[in-house]
């Protein structure tokens, strides 16, 4: 790595950090991109064989070509825009909502030192990006000029800003823990096994992230805002080809990013579950990137397990829910920590 | 140098989106373009070092009370040539305020009369967030904690101003719900079986012809 480094410095001089840095963000988009397709089919396939179904099984090799199918498909449909349709937000929309998706990957941390960014206020970043994509969503609703997406997009609205606060103390617990901002030093926090994990002794506010989490990217039992028995699909029932796929990535890779903070945060990140498991396959990255990858997969698996198993809320549950419950619970908690850091017990929270 | 450029780039866009605020027609394009003016403002607050204050301007006023404000103007159904109506009756005073401002902002940038000037030396500590928290938590505690009271009874207030049990509504009992078992609303019940009447009389030929075959599913 630092043979590449230097030669690149030599070859380009002060260009080159432009360049490399364009590098690594390709190195992160790529796989991402190809990880949000297959998603989409191996969602299919899970909540398929949970209702004892097969899922896709007819493009290529047991259904494995089924994305490429669909992307290609999307990108051959016409993109029609509605009447009285506000035409820049129409198009803005989808941008605002993949964009803070993919910015928030900045300060993932992959591996020991593969990270794109290694910010001291990371965490706070990370809040302000995965706040900033109801944009998205709120501007689409009101570009359509329909009311099935505007309805959407209210719902949604307030969805998300309510499970947003919930989800910032479930990190203010995190930094309580960790005693930094940074995500780097929150991993190395909790190196050492999977006993020192974060999620043991924060365990009402991991699953407060996690729950909060499938809330913020309007998945199932949380999906109001598409709820497509009352409002169609909500607010991006006026799109379609390209732009719908555009949404359809911003969710998805929502959901990755998500699954990647939980993993991140309160399951130990790139270090491995148990001390000696730490250097087993090698490889470019070491076995960070495996093991993180091993974790957000789980994390996804319990969205797409969810999605299968539990009905739709009615609405005035999720804010009950969000409001009533989670708020509370991440705040005593919170408070209790705070209490026993000062009592001799506080090795525990650390 | 690099970084003088920057800063000119993003004042240059503050100003701009800053005038489309006010002149823009339509009130949700407006909210939107002091999105983009507090985005820059963080960008340029970047610029100072101040990373802790750029993102939290970012988190709360981007990500939250910018969503409220569209959200609340996006509901309202304003006839914008009301709102413009008297924007003639207006100038005088908004050009005064306009002139203060300008004036007082000219006194702080410029005369050096009033006390320290420019930018306050970055805080002292590991990170800004750390050398904030240290700050605030000690020196400015009691200031600190009245902001926080100030803030509570603000929001209090607006419940209570607010919040009112609406007659008309109908409303769920979450605890009452949440111990509703199934034996409560389903009832399974033995039915005895009844003797088996005997088939009906195939129908005539000529109508079975008639009536289309049941095609086998495909």
């Amino acid at each position: 790595m630092d043979a590449v480094t230097t030669f690149g410095q030599n070859l380009l001089g002060p260009v080159w950090l432009p360049v490399w840095t364009l590098v690594k963000i390709v190195c992160i988009l790529v796989p991402l991109i190809l990880g949000v397709a297959y998603l989409t089919f191996i969602e299919r396939k899970v909540i398929g064989y949970m209702q004892v179904r097969i899922g896709p099984n007819r493009v290529g090799p047991a259904g494995l070509l089924q994305p490429f199918a669909d992307v290609l498909k999307l990108l051959l449909k016409e993109v029609i825009v509605p009447t009285g349709a506000n035409k820049y937000l129409f198009f803005i929309a989808p941008v605002l909502s993949i964009a803070p998706a993919v910015a928030a990957w900045a300060v993932i941390p992959f591996a020991p030192q593969a990270v794109l960014a290694n910010v001291n206020a990371g965490l706070l970043y990370l809040l302000a990006m995965t706040s900033i994509g109801v944009y998205g969503v709120i501007l689409a609703g009101w570009a359509s000029n329909s009311k099935y997406a505007f309805l959407g997009a209210l719902r949604s609205a307030a969805q998300i800003v309510s499970y947003e606060i919930a989800m910032g103390f479930a990190l203010v617990g995190v930094l309580m823990a960790a005693n930094s901002l940074n995500l780097t030093d929150i991993v190395r926090g909790q190196e050492g096994g999977i006993l020192h994990w974060y999620a043991w002794p924060l365990l009402p506010l991991f699953v407060v992230y996690v729950v909060a989490g499938i809330a913020e990217t309007n998945r199932h039992p949380f999906d109001v805002a598409e709820g497509e028995s009352e409002i169609v699909a909500g607010f991006h029932v006026e799109y379609s080809g390209v732009a719908f796929a555009v949404f359809f990535l911003a969710e998805y890779m929502n959901m990755f990013l998500i699954a990647a903070l939980a993993a991140t945060m309160f399951m130990g990140g790139w270090s491995a579950p148990f001390p000696f498991l730490n250097n087993v396959a090698g490889g470019l990255l070491g076995d960070g990137f495996l093991w993180l990858a091993i974790k957000l997969s789980f994390v996804i698996f319990i969205f797409l397990w969810v999605r299968a198993t539990f009905p739709r809320y009615r609405y005035d549950q999720i804010m009950r829910l969000g409001w009533k419950v989670f708020i509370p619970v991440t705040l005593v908690w919170i408070v209790f920590i705070g209490a026993m850091m000062q009592t001799r017990f506080a090795w525990l929270f650390h | 140098m690099f970084e003088t450029l920057v800063f000119w780039a993003f004042a240059a866009i503050l100003v701009f989106a800053g005038f489309r605020v006010i002149t823009t027609r339509n009130p949700v394009q407006a909210a939107l373009w002091l999105v983009l003016c507090f985005f820059t403002a963080s960008a340029i607050w970047l610029l100072l070092r101040a990373e802790f204050l750029a993102i939290a301007l970012v988190l709360v006023y981007v990500g939250a009370v910018m969503v409220l404000f569209l959200f609340v103007v996006m509901m309202l159904d304003i006839n914008f040539d009301d709102l413009r109506a008297q924007f003639r009756s207006y100038v005088p005073l908004a050009g005064a305020v306009g002139v203060l401002v300008l004036l007082e902002m000219a006194v702080v940038l410029i005369g050096d009369g009033l006390g320290t000037v420019g930018i306050a030396p970055a805080p002292q500590g590991p990170t800004n967030t750390q050398a904030l928290g240290l700050v605030l938590y000690t020196e400015y505690l009691y200031p600190f904690e009245l902001a926080a009271v100030i803030l509570l009874v603000a929001i209090i207030a607006a419940i209570a101003l607010t919040h009112r049990r609406r007659k008309e509504t109908r409303y769920q009992d979450p605890g009452v719900q949440v111990k509703a078992r199934a034996k409560d609303r389903v009832r399974l019940v033995n039915v005895a079986s009844e003797p088996v009447a005997p088939p009906p009389a195939p129908p005539e030929p000529v109508a079975a012809a008639a009536s289309p075959q049941p095609q086998p599913p495909r």
